[in-house]
Protein backbone atom coordinates (compact mmCIF):
# COMPACT_ATOMS: atom_id res chain seq x y z
CA UNK A 1 0.00 0.00 0.00
CA UNK A 2 1.29 3.22 -0.80
CA UNK A 3 2.78 4.98 2.46
CA UNK A 4 0.96 8.59 1.88
CA UNK A 5 -2.63 6.52 1.57
CA UNK A 6 -1.11 4.19 4.84
CA UNK A 7 -0.85 7.39 6.76
CA UNK A 8 -3.94 8.70 5.79
CA UNK A 9 -6.16 5.35 7.10
CA UNK A 10 -4.11 4.96 10.03
CA UNK A 11 -4.49 8.81 11.11
CA UNK A 12 -8.68 8.14 10.73
CA UNK A 13 -8.04 5.06 12.38
CA UNK A 14 -6.91 6.96 15.83
CA UNK A 15 -9.04 9.94 15.24
CA UNK A 16 -11.65 7.71 15.60
CA UNK A 17 -10.55 5.90 18.07
CA UNK A 18 -10.14 9.15 19.90
CA UNK A 19 -13.20 10.37 19.27
CA UNK A 20 -15.33 6.77 20.63
CA UNK A 21 -12.79 7.24 23.59
CA UNK A 22 -13.41 10.52 24.41
CA UNK A 23 -17.40 10.73 24.13
CA UNK A 24 -17.90 7.38 25.83
CA UNK A 25 -15.57 8.59 28.66
CA UNK A 26 -17.62 12.08 29.18
CA UNK A 27 -21.17 10.20 29.14
CA UNK A 28 -19.90 7.27 31.50
CA UNK A 29 -18.00 10.10 33.41
CA UNK A 30 -21.19 12.07 33.57
CA UNK A 31 -23.48 8.86 34.38
CA UNK A 32 -21.36 7.97 37.21
CA UNK A 33 -21.54 11.63 38.73
CA UNK A 34 -25.63 11.51 38.74
CA UNK A 35 -25.20 8.13 40.45
CA UNK A 36 -23.23 9.88 43.34
CA UNK A 37 -25.58 12.66 43.28
CA UNK A 38 -24.86 16.19 44.36
CA UNK A 39 -22.18 16.90 46.43
CA UNK A 40 -22.11 18.50 50.01
CA UNK A 41 -19.41 21.46 50.15
CA UNK A 42 -18.70 19.89 53.38
CA UNK A 43 -16.02 17.87 55.01
CA UNK A 44 -18.42 14.99 55.53
CA UNK A 45 -20.22 15.58 51.71
CA UNK A 46 -16.38 15.60 49.98
CA UNK A 47 -15.14 12.54 51.58
CA UNK A 48 -18.57 10.95 51.04
CA UNK A 49 -18.45 11.92 47.61
CA UNK A 50 -14.75 10.81 47.20
CA UNK A 51 -15.37 7.62 48.57
CA UNK A 52 -18.65 6.92 46.26
CA UNK A 53 -16.15 8.17 43.07
CA UNK A 54 -13.10 5.89 43.46
CA UNK A 55 -15.60 3.08 44.10
CA UNK A 56 -17.88 3.56 41.64
CA UNK A 57 -16.93 0.87 38.41
CA UNK A 58 -18.76 3.58 36.04
CA UNK A 59 -16.40 6.06 36.77
CA UNK A 60 -13.08 3.67 36.54
CA UNK A 61 -14.62 2.82 33.17
CA UNK A 62 -14.54 6.39 32.25
CA UNK A 63 -11.42 7.04 33.20
CA UNK A 64 -10.10 4.08 31.36
CA UNK A 65 -11.57 5.23 28.33
CA UNK A 66 -10.62 8.76 28.69
CA UNK A 67 -7.00 6.97 29.30
CA UNK A 68 -7.63 5.62 25.82
CA UNK A 69 -8.07 9.30 23.96
CA UNK A 70 -5.25 10.16 25.52
CA UNK A 71 -3.28 7.42 24.11
CA UNK A 72 -4.59 8.01 21.02
CA UNK A 73 -3.95 11.91 21.22
CA UNK A 74 -0.30 11.04 21.75
CA UNK A 75 0.04 8.48 19.26
CA UNK A 76 -1.17 10.04 16.40
CA UNK A 77 0.66 13.20 16.99
CA UNK A 78 3.93 11.62 17.11
CA UNK A 79 3.41 10.65 13.57
CA UNK A 80 0.06 13.45 12.25
CA UNK A 81 0.11 17.48 12.34
CA UNK A 82 -1.60 19.17 15.26
CA UNK A 83 -3.50 21.24 12.81
CA UNK A 84 -4.63 18.17 11.05
CA UNK A 85 -5.62 16.28 14.12
CA UNK A 86 -7.39 18.72 16.46
CA UNK A 87 -9.95 20.15 13.46
CA UNK A 88 -10.82 16.36 13.25
CA UNK A 89 -11.39 15.52 16.45
CA UNK A 90 -14.45 18.14 16.21
CA UNK A 91 -16.28 15.54 14.51
CA UNK A 92 -17.10 14.39 18.10
CA UNK A 93 -19.39 17.33 18.58
CA UNK A 94 -21.26 16.63 15.63
CA UNK A 95 -21.53 13.04 16.56
CA UNK A 96 -22.84 13.73 19.50
CA UNK A 97 -25.78 15.23 18.73
CA UNK A 98 -26.68 12.22 15.91
CA UNK A 99 -26.43 10.16 18.92
CA UNK A 100 -28.68 12.32 20.94
CA UNK A 101 -31.14 12.56 18.22
CA UNK A 102 -31.15 9.25 17.67
CA UNK A 103 -30.94 7.00 21.27
CA UNK A 104 -32.28 10.20 23.35
CA UNK A 105 -34.54 11.97 21.09
CA UNK A 106 -33.48 14.92 22.41
CA UNK A 107 -34.95 17.94 20.30
CA UNK A 108 -32.12 19.95 18.96
CA UNK A 109 -32.27 23.92 18.05
CA UNK A 110 -31.48 24.76 14.06
CA UNK A 111 -28.44 26.92 15.95
CA UNK A 112 -27.03 23.36 16.53
CA UNK A 113 -28.18 21.79 13.13
CA UNK A 114 -26.36 24.77 11.60
CA UNK A 115 -22.93 24.12 13.54
CA UNK A 116 -23.46 20.45 13.06
CA UNK A 117 -22.93 21.21 9.17
CA UNK A 118 -19.85 23.49 9.06
CA UNK A 119 -18.33 20.80 11.46
CA UNK A 120 -18.89 18.19 9.13
CA UNK A 121 -18.03 20.49 5.70
CA UNK A 122 -14.88 21.97 8.03
CA UNK A 123 -13.32 18.24 8.74
CA UNK A 124 -13.96 17.12 5.36
CA UNK A 125 -11.61 19.93 3.85
CA UNK A 126 -9.41 19.48 6.78
CA UNK A 127 -9.34 15.94 6.14
CA UNK A 128 -8.50 15.69 2.23
CA UNK A 129 -5.59 17.55 3.36
CA UNK A 130 -2.21 15.63 4.01
CA UNK A 131 -2.13 14.63 7.50
CA UNK A 132 1.65 15.22 7.65
CA UNK A 133 3.52 18.01 6.15
CA UNK A 134 6.73 18.31 8.32
CA UNK A 135 9.92 15.57 8.40
CA UNK A 136 9.64 13.19 11.00
CA UNK A 137 12.96 12.16 12.31
CA UNK A 138 13.88 9.27 10.87
CA UNK A 139 13.33 11.06 7.45
CA UNK A 140 15.19 13.76 8.20
CA UNK A 141 17.92 11.57 9.46
CA UNK A 142 18.03 9.66 6.17
CA UNK B 1 -15.55 41.40 35.33
CA UNK B 2 -14.88 41.94 31.47
CA UNK B 3 -10.63 41.85 31.69
CA UNK B 4 -11.02 38.92 34.26
CA UNK B 5 -13.19 37.18 31.84
CA UNK B 6 -10.79 38.03 29.04
CA UNK B 7 -7.49 37.05 31.18
CA UNK B 8 -9.18 33.80 32.17
CA UNK B 9 -9.89 33.02 29.15
CA UNK B 10 -6.66 33.91 27.20
CA UNK B 11 -4.92 31.24 30.53
CA UNK B 12 -7.72 28.57 29.15
CA UNK B 13 -6.56 28.82 25.38
CA UNK B 14 -3.20 29.22 25.66
CA UNK B 15 -3.15 26.85 27.99
CA UNK B 16 -4.26 24.41 26.53
CA UNK B 17 -3.08 24.70 22.49
CA UNK B 18 0.19 25.85 24.20
CA UNK B 19 0.12 22.24 25.95
CA UNK B 20 -1.32 20.44 22.91
CA UNK B 21 1.81 22.28 21.17
CA UNK B 22 4.48 21.01 23.57
CA UNK B 23 3.22 17.27 23.56
CA UNK B 24 3.32 17.28 19.62
CA UNK B 25 7.04 18.65 19.80
CA UNK B 26 7.60 15.75 22.40
CA UNK B 27 5.58 13.12 20.21
CA UNK B 28 7.38 14.22 17.42
CA UNK B 29 10.52 13.97 18.97
CA UNK B 30 10.60 10.57 20.26
CA UNK B 31 8.99 8.64 17.21
CA UNK B 32 5.81 6.82 16.31
CA UNK B 33 5.35 3.29 17.13
CA UNK B 34 6.90 0.82 15.55
CA UNK B 35 2.90 -0.88 14.95
CA UNK B 36 -0.33 -0.48 16.10
CA UNK B 37 0.16 -3.73 18.59
CA UNK B 38 -0.64 -2.53 22.21
CA UNK B 39 3.78 -3.79 22.90
CA UNK B 40 5.23 -1.10 20.66
CA UNK B 41 2.64 1.77 21.89
CA UNK B 42 3.30 0.85 25.77
CA UNK B 43 7.11 1.16 24.58
CA UNK B 44 6.44 4.23 22.55
CA UNK B 45 4.30 5.70 25.91
CA UNK B 46 7.25 4.86 27.67
CA UNK B 47 9.49 7.13 25.75
CA UNK B 48 7.24 9.40 25.82
CA UNK B 49 6.56 9.86 29.37
CA UNK B 50 10.55 10.31 29.44
CA UNK B 51 10.59 13.15 27.03
CA UNK B 52 10.44 16.64 28.59
CA UNK B 53 8.40 18.58 26.33
CA UNK B 54 5.58 16.00 27.36
CA UNK B 55 6.40 17.27 31.15
CA UNK B 56 5.63 21.21 29.29
CA UNK B 57 2.75 20.05 28.17
CA UNK B 58 1.07 18.70 30.69
CA UNK B 59 1.17 21.32 33.38
CA UNK B 60 0.00 23.79 30.70
CA UNK B 61 -3.14 21.31 30.22
CA UNK B 62 -3.73 21.43 34.16
CA UNK B 63 -3.60 26.00 34.01
CA UNK B 64 -6.31 25.41 31.22
CA UNK B 65 -8.42 22.91 33.06
CA UNK B 66 -7.78 25.45 36.42
CA UNK B 67 -9.27 28.10 34.26
CA UNK B 68 -11.98 26.40 32.99
CA UNK B 69 -13.23 26.01 36.37
CA UNK B 70 -12.69 29.42 36.86
CA UNK B 71 -14.71 30.89 34.51
CA UNK B 72 -17.09 28.19 34.88
CA UNK B 73 -17.83 30.22 38.25
CA UNK B 74 -17.62 33.45 36.91
CA UNK B 75 -19.70 33.48 33.44
CA UNK B 76 -22.86 30.90 31.59
CA UNK B 77 -21.42 27.69 30.27
CA UNK B 78 -23.18 28.56 27.50
CA UNK B 79 -20.67 31.62 26.61
CA UNK B 80 -17.87 29.76 27.97
CA UNK B 81 -17.29 26.67 26.03
CA UNK B 82 -18.44 28.25 22.76
CA UNK B 83 -15.53 31.11 23.48
CA UNK B 84 -13.30 28.94 23.85
CA UNK B 85 -13.84 27.30 20.52
CA UNK B 86 -11.09 30.09 19.80
CA UNK B 87 -8.42 27.45 20.69
CA UNK B 88 -9.31 25.87 16.88
CA UNK B 89 -7.94 29.08 15.35
CA UNK B 90 -5.10 29.75 17.78
CA UNK B 91 -3.72 26.34 17.89
CA UNK B 92 -3.32 26.69 14.06
CA UNK B 93 -1.53 29.59 14.38
CA UNK B 94 0.87 27.82 17.06
CA UNK B 95 1.19 24.71 14.62
CA UNK B 96 2.14 26.96 11.35
CA UNK B 97 4.61 29.49 13.33
CA UNK B 98 5.82 27.09 16.24
CA UNK B 99 5.64 23.62 14.83
CA UNK B 100 6.38 24.92 11.01
CA UNK B 101 3.14 22.91 9.78
CA UNK B 102 1.93 24.12 6.12
CA UNK B 103 -1.00 25.06 7.08
CA UNK B 104 -2.78 25.59 3.60
CA UNK B 105 -5.59 27.64 2.03
CA UNK B 106 -8.36 24.34 2.30
CA UNK B 107 -7.29 23.35 5.88
CA UNK B 108 -7.58 27.44 7.49
CA UNK B 109 -11.06 27.16 5.93
CA UNK B 110 -12.09 23.43 7.37
CA UNK B 111 -10.49 25.21 10.95
CA UNK B 112 -12.76 28.56 10.96
CA UNK B 113 -15.73 26.37 9.86
CA UNK B 114 -14.90 23.72 12.68
CA UNK B 115 -13.98 26.78 15.09
CA UNK B 116 -17.89 28.35 13.94
CA UNK B 117 -19.46 25.07 14.14
CA UNK B 118 -18.40 23.84 17.40
CA UNK B 119 -18.96 27.52 18.84
CA UNK B 120 -22.99 26.85 17.93
CA UNK B 121 -23.32 23.49 18.69
CA UNK B 122 -21.85 24.48 22.47
CA UNK B 123 -23.78 27.61 22.40
CA UNK B 124 -27.12 24.95 21.95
Amino acid sequence: MPSEKRLRIKTLVMVFAMIVCANAGDLLLKYGMVQVGTVELTAHGLSQAFWQTVTSPVIWLAIFFLSGFMVSYMTVLSWADYSYVMPAGAFGYAALTFLAVVFLHEPVSPRRWVGVVLICVGVLLVGQTRPRTTEVPSEAAA
Amino acid sequence: MHLQFIAGLAALILGSTGGEIAITRGMKAVEEPSRLRPKAVLQFLARAVRNGWFWTGVPLMALSFFALLLLLSWAPITLVIPASALSYVVGTLGAKFILDEDVSIARWVGVILVCVGVALVAAG
